[in-house]
């Protein structure tokens, strides 16, 4: 299988920032696989796969939907990254209900071929990673309001007794809490439970940062 | 884990009892600790010399008289508060005045175990993490009544016996469990959701995040139906949603898909297959 792709890019890319070795290795003539960097759709239905980077939003954003009989050569993805950290290794490959299993395979062999570790999830809010973890980090920055322990031993216990390399609070910290609040902001327009609810410390980042 | 937080203390240095009301608990408590000490002389972690030391500072007992002369009481009994304040009731009898009691909970409230004795000002938690021979971690809670003295001698013990303690209020799953169980649980319906494999969904977290393992991988291995029982020791107190019981995994304990123990959880421990693959 061909793991040549071609990017279409505008503005700068979260999955792969200036610089990124995977901007470089991309062809210059048209391959099967078309990646969209920050580039609106366009329908290639001749290609292998078309790969749209996603933000917050989901495919159907760029698809649109058809009562869960979406899907053809067109999948999302986003190189999970926390914040303003450096991206990680992580793929999340976004498929719809009838999203063709060659395009996945497609997309996979890119990706795979570039060092990439993939992982394939459904079309919905938070992909896999933001569905998970935001939750948690919401329950850590209230547990700091509440006095239940400093972030300090909260990120202690985290690391000693469940292995993590790093804490809750430290880690969203890093990743920015305005970016958290933008995260599960998006998050609980979708879901609308509190879960996802911007945490307190997480609305005061945001809050300040638009001064 | 009563046995691991023994080899805590009698590596230590302390003179530790290990108490049970079965004999048959306490002889395969004896040869499990010989074992992990024997591991340890095989692997040059220790001398045997040094091993003989340490098992010398055990002793076993299925007589709560026992601990009569106790210092410190570390309960490690099921995670029951009708059993834990039953416990500490019958201490109080044998033990002296000055004796501190600690709880082991993971999920119950130091207060309410504490009211179990006439003394709740020499009750605190001391939650270690499993296995407690291994990990360095002890979660220490004052209930509300425990005196900063008793709090503070307690502290002192743990760092004595080379463990790392932290501080936590006396709430439901303290740290530790009030952020697991929950995390445990959306990933759990995550799968049920259809977001994605129990495979992709461990390894986005273990890939993206640093874990050493995913939570599903970690729910097969403490088990399902275990996973159950935290979530009614947490849901009813907290009435969190997320700690609340998903739905798939009543229907996977009900199917006898209890995790590693069973064979077949979230991943299939004979043919490698996966759960609704």
């Amino acid at each position: 299988m061909s793991t040549r792709y071609t990017i279409k890019q505008s503005g700068e890319s979260r999955s792969f920032p200036k610089g990124d070795a995977f901007l470089a290795g991309a062809s210059k003539d048209d391959a099967d696989v078309i990646i969209h960097l920050g580039t609106p759709l366009a329908a290639a239905p001749d290609k292998a796969a078309v790969l749209i980077e996603l933000g917050t939003e989901s495919l159907g954003t760029h698809t649109g939907e058809k009562e869960g009989e979406e899907g053809g050569n067109v999948l999302g993805f986003a190189r999970y990254r926390n914040g303003d950290d450096a991206p990680s290794q992580l793929i999340e490959l976004v498929c719809q209900p009838r999203t063709a299993e060659s395009a996945i395979a497609a997309a996979r062999a890119v990706f795979e071929a570039a060092g990439f570790t993939v992982v394939v999830c459904s079309d919905q809010a938070g992909r896999i990673i933001d569905r998970l973890v935001r939750p948690k980090y919401n329950v850590a920055l209230r547990f700091l309001d509440e006095g239940l322990a400093t972030a300090a031993d909260m990120d202690l216990t985290c690391r000693l007794g469940l292995g993590y390399p790093d804490g809750p609070i430290e880690r969203v910290t890093r990743g920015g809490l305005a970016h958290h609040h933008d995260v599960t902001q998006a998050l609980f327009e979708t879901y609308g439970t509190a879960t996802y609810a911007p945490a307190r410390r997480a609305v005061v980042a945001a809050a300040r940062r638009k001064k | 884990m009563g046995a691991g937080i023994a080899i805590v203390a009698a590596r230590a240095g302390f003179k530790t009892i290990c108490f049970d009301t079965s004999d048959d608990a306490l002889a395969r408590a004896e040869k499990q600790t010989r074992g992990f000490f024997d591991k340890s002389v095989e692997r040059g972690k220790m001398q045997a010399q040094e091993r003989d030391a340490v098992i010398g500072n055990l002793s076993r007992s299925s007589k709560l008289d026992a601990l009569s002369d106790c210092d410190l009481v570390i309960e490690a009994v099921f995670e029951d508060l009708g059993v834990k304040k039953k416990l500490l009731s019958a201490l109080d009898e044998v033990c002296a005045e000055t004796t501190i009691f600690g709880s082991n909970t993971s999920t119950l409230s130091i207060t309410e175990i504490a009211s179990g004795s006439k003394r709740p000002q020499r009750v605190v938690g001391m939650h270690f993490c499993l296995p407690a021979q291994l990990m360095k971690l002890v979660e220490m809670s004052p209930g509300v009544l425990t005196s900063d003295e008793t709090f503070a001698t307690a502290w002192a013990w743990t760092e004595a016996a080379g463990q790392k303690p932290v501080k936590t209020q006396d709430k439901p799953g303290f740290i530790l469990n009030a952020l697991l169980v929950p995390f445990n649980n959306d990933a759990i319906r995550a799968v049920e959701a259809g977001v994605a494999s129990p495979a992709d969904i461990d390894k986005a977290i273990k890939v993206g995040l640093g874990y050493k393992m995913g939570p599903l991988e970690l729910v097969d291995l403490v088990g399902l139906d275990t996973q159950i029982r935290l979530c009614e020791a947490f849901y009813p107190i907290t009435l969190d949603p997320r700690a609340a019981c998903p739905p798939l995994l009543r229907r996977m304990v009900a199917a006898g898909l209890l995790g590693r123990k069973s064979g077949r959880g979230f991943y299939n421990y004979q043919g490698g297959a996966m759960f609704g693959a």
